[in-house]
């Protein structure tokens, strides 16, 4: 599996991510499960919305947090991660 | 942000519960699981009910839409997230559609679990529109025969409409068959029959042995042998299909070495709110002696869940004793289940004696060995039902639970 700069990606069917106020973070809901996501993981995933490329992820992020050390690399990491765990799903 | 804190982060927090094959997380404790026991009443009389044979107390006092709302926000303002909706029977109350709008409303991921039993395109329908998420739908076994006789209903062919609806309607079907003797021999035939009505996810729930399984536990119990050929069917089913269906295998502690780390912890993640209005850290917790479990009638949940005497005991390893104490596994398992090992060793802080370094281990031993007895395993079933809870309320079914140090 590659991820190509254009791909788009949302949230899979029957999974839902929401911000948590009582845990201060983001989650994945799913049925039997879920799954809470710190910072990093939780930003990455809030920008997948089926509208945004990757690019437009990297971008987005690269100006939120200007002093990241290899922001990419963990981008494509976290974006592939969700994959594999079937949280995102390909719409392009 | 690094790679590293972006990806353990995430996967070390998702763990496998053993309790009810769900992924749960572990965190400071929050409730992120409310479990709704809206009903004890139940058109199906299963032999492996965990539900207490005593639920006939229960019935006539169940908590109103408006305490039920009221649990639910309270509950949500405690961090829950996880909302199950279960029974008995759920849809034998005509306001499950109120509960679950209000759960949408709050931002719950809402789950009905179900026999079927009630589900009508009509509610159906209003569930969707209401907001409910998912449905978990009961099956027993690819025959009619042992669908029918474990539940004790003529049911067979209402499940498999009832799997129907749930995927017109969109949503993700997620099957739960509990795994007994008698339906243990079709496993690669469940697990086909889950794929051909397009199951997402099937829970193979080895039984547990609580309420009516445990009086049933002689008749219910399969061998060593067949779980593990049970399990290596599951295995290589996986293999074939690849991750089109995700399949839960829920391993029986009878045949561990290990006890499970029940419920994650007793009052890490799980809250339980019984039909009467108790609050539980987990299904059986009524069982064990020198507790008040207080009542969403008189307490609010978050005094429950931070500060009552019930919730707080048995958290941490204080109240642990040798050889929990001082194991180097103790943080696996917590010394497992608290009313496994009251109920079949009369001490609610000794180590459940699944473990084979419990001193009282034997207790299950004997267990399997009754279940390849004979005699003692063609005793009659008591299948789950008012009949019988009543009976059982009276002392009139001693011989079957007298072994056991409360009632189950």
């Amino acid at each position: 599996m590659s991820i190509q700069q254009t791909d788009l990606y949302a949230i899979a069917l029957h999974h839902r991510f929401q911000w948590e106020e009582a845990q201060n973070c983001y989650v994945i809901l799913f049925p039997e499960g879920m799954v809470k996501l710190n910072g990093g993981a939780g930003e990455v995933l809030n920008m997948v919305d089926g509208k945004r490329t990757v690019t437009d992820i990297m971008t987005e992020l690269k100006a939120k947090f200007p002093d990241a050390l290899d922001l990419e690399q963990d981008i494509i990491g976290m974006l592939e991660l969700a994959i594999e765990k079937a949280w995102l799903r390909q719409i392009n | 942000m690094t790679q590293a804190s972006l990806g353990q982060s995430v996967v070390q927090k998702e763990i496998q519960s053993q309790n009810n094959g769900v992924a749960a997380n572990v965190t400071h404790t929050q409730p992120l699981w409310l479990l709704a026991e809206v009903t004890y009443r139940c058109p199906l009389h299963c032999a492996f009910c965990y539900n207490p044979t005593d639920y006939d107390k229960h019935t006539q006092n169940e908590l109103t839409t408006e305490q039920w709302i009221q649990a639910l926000r309270d509950a949500r303002r405690l961090g829950a997230l996880q909302l199950g909706i279960s029974g008995g029977e759920p849809l034998l109350r005509d306001d499950i559609e109120d509960i679950v709008i209000e759960a949408k409303k709050l931002g719950y991921y809402s789950n009905l679990i179900t026999s079927g039993v009630g589900l009508t395109e009509k509610r159906i329908q209003a569930f969707k529109d209401g907001g409910l998420d998912h449905i978990q739908l009961s099956m027993h076994d690819i025959t009619e025969e042992i669908n029918n006789f474990i539940t004790n209903t003529k049911t067979f062919e209402l499940k498999k409409k009832v799997a129907a609806m749930i995927k017109n309607h969109g949503y993700p079907m997620v099957l739960n068959v509990v795994i007994h003797r008698y339906n243990i021999g079709h496993m690669r035939e469940i697990l086909e029959m889950a794929e051909a009505l397009g199951a997402d996810y099937i829970e193979l729930a080895n039984t547990q042995y609580y309420g009516w399984s445990l009086v049933n536990r002689s008749q219910l119990m399969p061998t060593k042998e067949q779980i593990d050929e049970a399990e290596r069917i599951t295995n290589e089913f996986r293999e074939k299909q690849g991750s089109k269906m995700k399949v839960f295998f829920v391993v029986p502690d009878y045949f561990s070495d290990r006890p499970k780390k029940c419920m994650n912890g007793w009052g890490e993640v799980f809250m339980i709110v019984t039909a009467n209005g108790d609050v539980l850290p987990c299904h059986s917790a009524r069982v064990l002696p020198n507790i008040e479990f207080p009542n969403v009638k008189d307490k609010g949940l978050d005094w429950v869940w931070n500060d009552s005497p019930a919730f707080n005991k048995y958290r941490g390893d204080r109240w642990m004793k040798e050889p929990c104490r001082s194991c180097s596994e103790k943080e696996n398992d917590l010394a497992g289940c608290r009313c496994q090992a009251f109920m079949l060793t009369g001490d609610a802080e000794g180590a459940d004696p699944v473990c084979s370094l419990s001193p009282n281990h034997h207790v299950i031993t004997k267990a399997i060995e009754d279940s390849r007895n004979p005699v003692i395993a063609s005793q009659p079933i008591i299948f789950r039902n008012d009949k019988n809870s009543k009976a059982i309320i009276a002392g009139e079914l001693n011989d079957r639970v007298k072994e056991f140090h409360a009632l189950p």
